[in-house]
């Protein structure tokens, strides 16, 4: 895993302790886009469940974790595509 | 309120579906941007893309006013709704439907 990676992990599971995590590496995908960048870990698709998001809109839950890692995104990480659910919506 | 947030305020208010995207409706340059295009067409919404790429005060402007950090951006009735996870998301349940229906927004889709 990247550093990248490893810190989205960590900060997300200290702040959401979610039921489940994860996190997909998209960046190869994208090489040679505007976005991508040398070294990869530009893109990432983060799939969270976690009772945090409980009562919280699309909207409310996506700027939780855009919170979280704003220092990542202000570093380069260009995508991140997101799924935010509660345990409860997840059956 | 700064500049950009008042030009950003006079698209949002000025016509009713807005969509922030990186390129055009007819070219998007990235595949988030271009998902929220294919949602809109599929549904016969009309709106207005803004091509951030060209405009990089919006570009920059547009993340401060909506306190969101990525591009895709669609505004309804000058409300932000969401980017492009949200927008396909809501697609998939029917909820965009019905926020669209609700506020008024024609739609021309063939079903």
């Amino acid at each position: 895993m990247g550093a990248v990676a490893a810190a989205i992990e960590r900060k997300i599971r200290s702040a959401l302790q979610p039921a489940s995590l994860i996190i997909t590496d998209d960046s190869a995908k994208h090489a040679g886009h505007a976005g991508a960048r040398e070294g990869g870990e530009s893109h990432f698709t983060v799939e969270i469940v976690s009772s945090a998001f409980e009562g919280k809109s699309r909207v409310a839950r996506q700027r939780m974790v855009y919170a979280l890692l704003k220092e990542e995104i202000a570093q380069g990480l260009h995508a991140l595509a997101l799924v935010t659910k509660t345990p409860a919506e997840t059956n | 309120m700064s500049d950009v947030a008042s030009r950003i305020r006079d698209e949002v208010g000025s016509n009713d579906v807005v969509l922030f995207m990186k390129g055009t409706p007819v070219f998007p340059q990235c595949g988030f941007s271009a998902a929220v295009v294919e949602v809109l067409d599929h549904m016969g919404v009309r709106f207005k893309g803004v091509n951030v790429l060209v405009d990089p005060e919006i570009r920059e402007g547009i993340k401060a006013y909506s306190d969101w950090p990525t591009i895709p951006q669609l505004y309804v009735k000058g409300e932000f709704v969401g980017g492009c996870d949200i927008i396909r998301e809501m697609y998939s349940t029917g909820e965009l439907h019905q926020l669209l229906k609700d506020k008024g927004i024609t739609l021309t889709e063939a079903a």
